[in-house]
């Protein structure tokens, strides 16, 4: 159980910063506070419910809503195997049984060294490539019984550390406004005039 | 040149036709500045700052660019909506496609990440939106982090921020990412999401954003797909753009075609005028159904559309003609069923989905869809009886008053439905799970029946002396 880091409540109030309105900022703080523990933890809601100005309880009615977000500990690689049509047309639920025996758990459950959580997954949008699936939301595609038996053995042997990092961790790069270039968000109740360049008159 | 090169794009493949979002997919390293200047990036902002705005908002309104989510309604006319005087405005761009079969945006993203940046900007000089969100999937770490690496170059380069190009004109675009819904790829939901709440439809009306959005001010919510169209048409003008296509259906849209087809993929095809059956068959698309096997059924639209079987092969992606026909155009996907295919389960894959996705709000939705997940499922494991089947159509009515879309078919001398139905939910999405049952029920009944259990009257028989 932890709140935010030193270093993560810099990130968070640069990312609060960006919005009108500071309540925007939760969903990415809650993506923030998984990056940090693996899952989102009660007392980070609470922190995320301090920065930007909301009750934990309303925090954790937002975060319930978004299937990302986990509340205990899942393991260190999860596994989304689509099951929406194109995937299921093309061998998802073979794929999904095969996933099941090599692990020995079933769909929604993690092995006992909380390596590998296993989830049925909705649609992502490679419909062209069935069956997928993602790990810690990188793609696998067109992918055989054989192949995930590959890929299993390359995770548990620690061969795509660089390609996949820990669950909790989205996207490794990060937005960043270079404070003079940034034009700052302004709530939007002190707004009453149009843009600048709305003059009728060319802005260059 | 086909997309197996390419790690990220696989199933793209360009063909001889005009390409007006896909021009860079063929370089390696299409997602950076230095390719996207190379190749008249930023030129077509540069075009709209050197002309006053309401000459570049009647430029889109002249193209007639229409919406490439779902709904198709003409950005221009879109972005008139918004109430006058009234200030700050906003944009909101939907990068949370999710909608089963579409894959596009995501290679918008990943693949040309500045063109989307551009097509932002261009936008908001025209309709004077004070400030951009680009929201975008939470499943999709790649497509994040091509267009963050991507926002930041252009910040560092003067495309982005204040004084952009040295011009009164100034922008934030801020990347916003979700956390795994469906439905916050509605419109309403989308903003409730972006104000730090559940991603839940807002009550309607007002009918758009435009007049009521993020923060009660007016909001601009485009598609990934068509602001990504804006750059081209800045640097080619509206006539060029109106000169591919139709009148009703001008420029190019991207498809995705999956199932079983010979060579599933993703492709930019001419609109209104390119048929299913080029698609399916064509050459340069899929190139027949697998293993020579006759085809079933196709889905059309988007998971939420009703579905067409070889009978309306001929239509062209044009929405006055497939409306018609019983379904709709949605977001360019398409799910090809050949003569294998188990059709109450497929529609089961489906149906599942909008059930699980549904959000909980609307009654119908919530307690409609599961019933139709919990029906079907009992029918296709061999449980079901006839008395299910009226049930499942009685639970639609629940949702979708009155007759439901569905396609003519003449070997069955029945005839299409009209696309769109009534409904009693705020969006799309317990519609949208009936849909496939509706169709599957409707065109394919006798696999329905095969699997009844029927009852038969057990004779008891008096045992007597």
């Amino acid at each position: 159980m932890a709140r935010l880091t030193d270093e993560n409540i810099r990130l968070a109030q640069e990312i609060i910063g960006r919005y009108p309105k500071p309540r925007s900022a939760t969903i990415p703080l809650l993506h923030l506070a998984q990056e940090q523990d693996g899952y989102v933890t009660n007392d980070a809601m609470a922190h995320i419910g301090e920065l930007v100005g909301a009750s934990s309880a309303e925090v954790f009615g937002t975060a319930s809503f978004y299937e990302m977000f986990k509340f205990e500990p899942v393991g260190k690689y999860l596994i989304n195997i689509c099951g929406t049509m194109s995937c299921a047309l093309l061998g998802a639920e073979e794929l999904m049984h095969h996933a099941e025996e090599r692990l020995g758990i079933k769909m929604g459950s993690t092995t006992a060294d909380g390596q590998f959580t296993l989830e049925r997954a909705e649609c992502q949008a490679a419909c062209t490539e069935a069956p997928c699936l993602q790990v810690n939301y990188r793609y696998r595609y067109r992918v055989t019984p054989g192949q995930l038996d590959t890929l299993i053995d390359d995770l548990s042997a620690g061969k795509l550390v660089s390609e996949i990092p820990a669950h909790g961790v989205v996207a490794s790069v990060r937005q960043h406004i270079p404070a003079d270039r940034g034009v700052g968000a302004v709530a939007p109740e002190t707004v009453t005039e149009n843009p600048v360049w709305l003059d009728g008159k060319a802005a260059l | 040149m086909t997309g197996g090169t390419w790690p990220h794009a696989p199933g793209f493949y360009v063909g001889d036709r005009p390409q007006v979002v896909t021009s860079r997919f063929q370089y390696e390293d299409s997602y950076t500045l230095e390719r996207y200047l190379a190749t008249d990036g930023y030129k077509g902002l540069r075009s709209a700052l050197a002309r006053p705005a309401n000459e570049i908002h009647d430029e889109v309104k002249n193209a007639t660019v229409l919406g490439r989510g779902g709904a198709g309604f003409p950005a221009g006319n879109k972005w008139g909506l918004m109430p006058q005087g009234v200030w700050p405005r906003y944009l909101v761009v939907n990068g949370d496609e999710s909608e089963p079969g579409t894959y596009k945006d995501r290679l918008l993203m990943e693949r040309d990440p500045h063109q989307l940046i551009e097509g932002c900007l261009i936008a908001s000089y025209a309709a004077g939106l004070s400030q951009c969100f680009l929201y975008i999937r939470g499943e999709m770490a790649l497509a994040q982090e091509r267009v963050a690496a991507a926002l930041n170059e252009a910040y560092a380069a003067g495309y982005v921020g204040k004084n952009i190009l040295g011009s009164k004109f100034s922008l934030d675009i801020v990347l916003h990412w979700g956390a795994g819904a469906y439905v916050v790829g509605e419109e309403t939901a989308l903003i409730e999401s972006l104000e730090g709440n559940r991603g839940m439809p807002r009550l309607k009306p007002p009918y758009f954003p435009a007049a009521n959005g993020l923060y009660g001010q007016p909001t601009i919510v485009n598609n990934v797909e068509t602001l990504a169209n804006l750059p081209w048409l800045l640097n080619n003008g509206a006539a060029a753009y109106t000169a591919i296509g139709t009148a009703t259906s001008p420029g190019t849209r991207m498809v995705a075609v999956s199932g079983h087809v010979n060579r599933p993929g993703v492709f930019e095809i001419i609109n209104g005028i390119t048929t299913f059956r080029d698609l399916l068959y064509g050459d340069e698309f899929c190139q027949g159904i697998r293993n020579g096997n006759e085809l079933k059924a196709f889905v059309p639209g988007g998971g939420s559309a009703p579905w067409f079987t070889p009978d309306q092969l001929d239509l062209p992606f044009e929405a006055s003609q497939v409306g018609p026909a019983g379904s709709m155009l949605g977001s360019g996907a398409i799910m090809v069923m050949d003569s294998t295919t188990d059709i109450p389960r497929a529609a089961l894959t489906l149906t599942r989905f909008y059930a699980h996705e549904s959000c909980g709000k609307c009654t119908p939705c919530r307690e409609g869809g599961t019933w139709l997940e919990r029906i079907l499922s009992r029918v296709v494991d061999g449980k079901g009886t006839d008395a299910d089947l009226d049930q499942i159509f009685e639970v639609g009515e629940s949702i979708c008053p009155g007759a439901f879309p569905h396609a003519s078919n003449e070997k069955l001398g029945i005839a299409a439905v009209p696309f769109p139905y009534r409904m009693n939910t705020i969006c799309f999405v317990g519609p949208s799970a009936y849909a496939p049952v509706h169709s599957a029920l409707t065109l394919f009944r006798s696999e329905f029946d095969a699997r009844i259990v029927k009852r038969t009257m057990i004779k008891v028989t008096a045992v007597s002396e």
